[in-house]
Parts: C-alpha cells; sequence; structure tokens
C-alpha cells in the first residue's frame, strides 16, 4: 500500500492500467467491442462473465498476444498497444494461462528460475566473460526463487519435473512462475479452473496473499462466482464482448443487465448462451 | 587375438569415431530443431560452405591455420545470424513446410555459390596432424579422426551443459518448449532463434574442417549431411544425447556394413545400411531413441 502523499504526488487517482475503447474482431466474430476499464494500482479486479465473453482476448490485448484492432492500452503513462509480449512482461506485466502451461519435462525450480530470467542482466557473451558476476547475479535470483518456494509452500518438490506434479500444484507453480518475474500487474486467467473446492481456496489465499501482502495488482478471470465475489474489490462484467457492468461484488450482483446475461432473459426472447 | 575378431575390433574403432563426427555435424540440426522447430536441409551445405571458406582462407589467401578456422567459425556465425534475420524470420509462424522449402532452396543455392566464388577443383584443408596411424592393441586409428572425434566430444560435452545448466541454454528450451509463454516470461524468442542459427554455424564450421580434411573440399562434401538424417531418426530430432548415440549407431553400422558384406557385393554397403537402418527406426520407434514422444499424439 503506498502512503497517502506518494499517491498524491502520483496523480491521486492515476489508473496503473488503462484499457480505453478495445475492439478486436477475428473474421466475422466480435470477440471485444469497445471495452475499457481502468485498474488502480495494488486492487484486486476480477473480470467475469459467460463463457465467449471475451474475457481472455481482453487478458491477451493487455499482454501483447493479441493486438486490438482499435483502441489503446496504456501502462501509466506509457503506451503498450502495440508492444511484444516479451517487452509487456519486462515492464511489468506477468501472466498465467487458462490450460496449464508450464515448462514441462523442466523442473519446478528451472521453470521459477525462467521467470527470473527477464530481471536477469548478463547475456550470452557477457555470461562467458564475466563468469563470476553471472554467477554472483544468479546466486542472488536463486535467493528470491527460494522465498517464492517457501511463499508457495515447493519446497519438497523443487527438483520434480513439473509433469508429474497434481494438477493443483501445476497451477500453484505457474502462479509461481509468474510471479518470479516481480510483477506490478498480475493478470490470472482461471487459476482455479478445474480445481477441487480446497485447492480452489489454497489458490485462492495465495491471490489474495500476493495482492495484500506484496501489493501486486491482480487482474483476475475466473468463473468460480463464490471466490470471486468473495476476494474481488471490484468486478467487471462483459457479455458477448461488451462491458455489460462494472463494480463492487455486491452492485454487480444487483445489476439486472449481469442476472440476464447469465440466467437468461425471462421470456425467451434471444437467450443468451451462458 | 584371432584376424576375424580383431578386424571386428578394427571396423568399430573406426565406426566409434566417425560416428562421433557424424554427431557433430548432427549437433548443429538438433540444436536448430530444438529451438525453432525448423528442419534444416541445408546442414550439409552448411559444412561443404564452411570447409570451403576455410580452405580458401589457408590457401588462396595464405592465412595460418587458427586464422583460417576463426574466420570459418566467424563467418559461419554471421551466416547463422544473417539466414535467421533475413529468411527465416519472415517465416516466422508460417506452416513448416515454407521452412522446409526454404532450406532445401538454400541447400541448393549454396551448392551453386560456393564453386561459383571460390572454384570447382577439389581443394586440400591439411591439418598439422601426422598421418601415421596409431596402433592400438586391436584398434588401428588415424590421428586425424582421433582430434575429430576429440573435437566432436568435446563440443557434444559444452552444448549439452549449455542446455543443462546455463540460464540462456535453459531459456532456449523454454522456447522450443512453448514459444507464447516465453514471450509470455519475457523471453525475447526471436533472439534465442538467431542464436541456435549461429549455434549450428559453429558447429558446421568445425565440422567442415574435420570433414573437408579427411574428404577434400568441394561440392561432393555437402553429402556428409545426407547422413545426418538417419543419425537424427535414431537418436531423436532434439535429442543432443541422440546425437552422440544416433551417430555411432550410424558410424558403427556403416563400418561394419561395409568390413563384412562390401566384399561379396563390390563396394557401396556403407552409403545405404544407415538408410536401411533408418526406416527400419521409423517403423519402430518414430521419435527416435531420445526423442520426445509428441508424435504419437498427432
Amino acid at each position: 500500500m503506498s502512503s497517502p502523499v506518494a499517491r498524491a504526488a502520483a496523480g491521486a487517482d492515476a489508473p496503473q492500467l488503462t484499457i480505453s475503447n478495445v475492439s478486436k474482431h477475428f473474421g466475422g466474430v466480435r470477440a471485444v467491442t469497445e471495452v475499457s476499464v481502468d485498474v488502480r494500482r495494488g486492487e484486486l479486479l476480477s473480470i467475469i462473465g459467460p463463457n465467449g465473453a471475451g474475457k481472455t482476448t481482453v487478458l491477451n490485448m493487455v499482454s501483447g498476444f493479441f493486438h486490438p484492432d482499435s483502441g489503446t492500452i496504456h501502462l501509466g503513462e506509457r503506451d503498450i498497444t502495440q508492444l511484444a509480449p516479451s517487452r509487456i512482461a519486462e515492464l511489468g506485466v506477468a501472466r498465467t494461462f487458462q490450460n496449464i502451461a508450464l515448462f514441462k519435462g523442466m523442473t519446478v525450480l528451472d521453470n521459477l528460475m525462467l521467470g527470473r530470467h527477464v530481471r536477469m542482466r548478463s547475456g550470452v557473451f557477457g555470461s562467458l566473460i564475466y563468469w563470476g558476476l553471472a554467477q554472483r547475479e544468479e546466486v542472488k535470483h536463486r535467493a528470491q526463487v527460494e522465498e517464492l518456494i517457501e511463499f508457495l509452500k515447493l519446497q519438497d518438490l523443487r527438483k520434480q519435473p513439473t509433469g508429474a506434479l497434481a494438477y493443483g500444484l501445476q497451477k500453484r507453480v505457474e502462479l509461481g512462475r509468474a510471479l518470479a518475474l516481480d510483477p506490478d500487474i498480475l493478470l490470472l486467467d482461471e487459476p482455479m479452473g478445474g480445481m477441487n473446492q480446497e485447492e480452489k481456496e489454497d489458490m485462492a489465499r495465495y491471490v489474495l496473499d500476493v495482492n495484500e501482502e506484496r501489493g501486486t495488482t491482480v487482474i483476475l478471470i475466473e468463473h468460480d462466482m463464490g471466490v470471486v465475489m468473495d476476494i474481488s474489490e471490484r468486478v467487471v462484467v462483459l457479455d458477448m464482448g461488451q462491458k455489460i457492468a462494472e463494480g463492487t461484488p455486491e452492485e454487480v450482483k444487483r445489476n439486472p443487465d449481469v442476472i440476464k446475461a447469465y440466467l437468461g432473459q425471462p421470456h425467451g426472447t434471444g437467450a443468451n448462451h451462458a | 587375438m584371432s584376424d576375424t575378431l580383431n578386424f571386428f575390433f578394427l571396423l568399430i574403432g573406426n565406426g566409434v569415431l566417425i560416428g562421433l563426427m557424424y554427431a557433430l555435424i548432427a549437433l548443429g540440426f538438433v540444436l536448430v530443431y530444438k529451438a525453432t522447430d525448423a528442419i534444416n536441409f541445408a546442414q550439409g551445405e552448411f559444412v561443404m560452405i564452411a570447409a570451403i571458406v576455410v580452405s580458401a582462407a589457408l590457401q588462396a589467401y595464405g592465412a595460418p591455420l587458427w586464422l583460417a578456422i576463426l574466420i570459418g567459425l566467424g563467418g559461419m556465425i554471421a551466416f547463422g545470424f544473417g539466414l535467421e534475420r533475413s529468411v527465416l524470420r519472415p517465416l516466422l509462424g508460417r506452416p513448416i513446410v515454407a521452412v522446409i522449402m526454404a532450406t532445401i532452396g538454400l541447400a541448393a543455392i549454396l551448392r551453386g555459390v560456393g564453386p561459383l566464388a571460390f572454384g570447382t577443383g577439389v581443394r586440400n584443408l591439411p591439418l598439422p596432424i601426422s598421418e601415421d596411424p596409431i596402433f592400438l592393441g586391436p584398434f588401428f586409428l588415424t590421428p586425424v579422426q582421433l582430434v575429430g572425434a576429440g573435437v566432436s566430444l568435446l563440443f557434444l560435452a559444452a552444448f549439452g551443459w549449455f542446455f543443462m545448466k546455463s540460464r540462456q541454454g535453459i531459456a532456449m528450451r523454454a522456447v522450443a518448449n512453448n514459444q507464447q509463454v516465453a514471450m509470455a516470461m519475457g523471453i525475447h524468442v526471436e533472439r534465442y532463434f538467431a542464436l541456435a542459427w549461429a549455434m549450428a554455424g559453429v558447429v558446421s564450421a568445425l565440422g567442415g574442417v574435420i570433414w573437408g580434411s579427411m574428404l577434400g573440399v568441394d561440392v561432393q562434401l555437402a553429402l556428409v549431411g545426407l547422413k545426418v538424417f538417419p543419425v537424427v531418426i535414431l537418436g531423436g530430432l532434439d535429442s543432443i544425447v541422440g546425437a552422440i548415440v544416433g551417430g555411432l549407431i550410424v558410424g558403427i553400422v556403416e563400418n561394419v556394413a561395409a568390413g563384412y558384406i562390401d566384399p561379396y557385393v563390390g563396394g557401396g554397403t556403407k552409403d545405404f545400411a544407415p538408410y536401411a537402418l533408418m526406416i527400419l527406426a521409423l517403423m519402430i520407434r518414430p521419435y527416435g531413441i531420445f526423442g520426445k514422444r509428441t508424435i504419437e499424439r498427432v
């Protein structure tokens, strides 16, 4: 949490991430239409909506995998709309993927160290020449990764190949790898998808800890309404590629448009596919 | 020890040395495939062009051997980087066939440009290594093969270390594993593609010097590259250990086949025995001995 003075200096309510009027069409499919979201520093914002609402597309545009057809995305003052994913990651935006996307065949430790990659300075030739320097850097980053391992309770799994881990643990390692980037903004695409209740609660706890203790801004896409309403400060609802509601969990829950989107229209005129 | 047994060991010994030298060239292929998923049909031509450059530097320009080898290495690194930037990067995201066709075209161009620029005659690439064979028990080894095998082993070990332990090597494996996710980790994927091609250039330069000194340098040298295919099919397209094992198998098989079958059929078995084995291997283990088993799931 930044002090009130620091906040004022940064412009009291200057959003950390500004998504303004972004649209993305794939052929004839309007995946996202004119969506705007302001994300405040340090908040935990959830994006919800029925399947195909465009949630992941928005996330993919923020992390640079898709570039919007129109509209802009700003990180602070900086326009990141057209930047490559690797550049956006360097600027402090880390993400996880809907389907587990760990580097299989590599150990938990290697996966987490890869998250540090972006923070390491020595290049190929540099590390050949300044061997000692590269080694020292490695040790420093290894220490930070150890902290993460402890935080996520992965101590016994360091040398395990990730492919052999249980599903919930793989999701946790993926969270760890994203955290290893030391991100200012963490994008989580269904971190609890496919988990049982206990695993969900664990994951929710970690996400809250990351947000509260590390002060990392979290943007969460999640299907489990219970979890979303429990941990989010603010919720954005997308339906058919458009933003239909935004507010606190309480406000969103009472919003008639949201209820309609999730339950379908009462009189069956053009029912939504939830 | 009986003569027949001696003859057998002789064939095996030479097969091992030749096999390690095949492994070195196959390593160039594996490095590129591992990092970029591209199948490089011009690997043999890389070796040829490197050998031509080194021998030209030696003979036409009178450079000392160490300088000629450095020129070959530097030239091939620059070639690898340049090739990635100018030909392969624009093909990113295109079907894999496009890349294959590009490398086949590249191979034809190199076979044409090499002699055009440096003449068609067979050149020597003399190394300051004694030509007297060394007798070691039943083995009968030529020094140049020993040096070649030694250099191969050294580089295979170095690249093995690079991929297992170094940060860049691990990042390169990550790129090979999943490009999208690697990007999300802030890894500049194109840089690693370029690095892989440059490494293939390094390996080709060394292979060019060794094979060129044994076989002489002309367009025919590119045929060495054809042996890469049985090697990598046997060992696995993406495995360094596989390149070594595949190389050893091909080296031994072709020597043993030549030793025992050639006297009856008048020669030539050396050239096709590895391919017969390759076809057999494709039927039994299409992903190679050490390769990833992804083929099964397609």
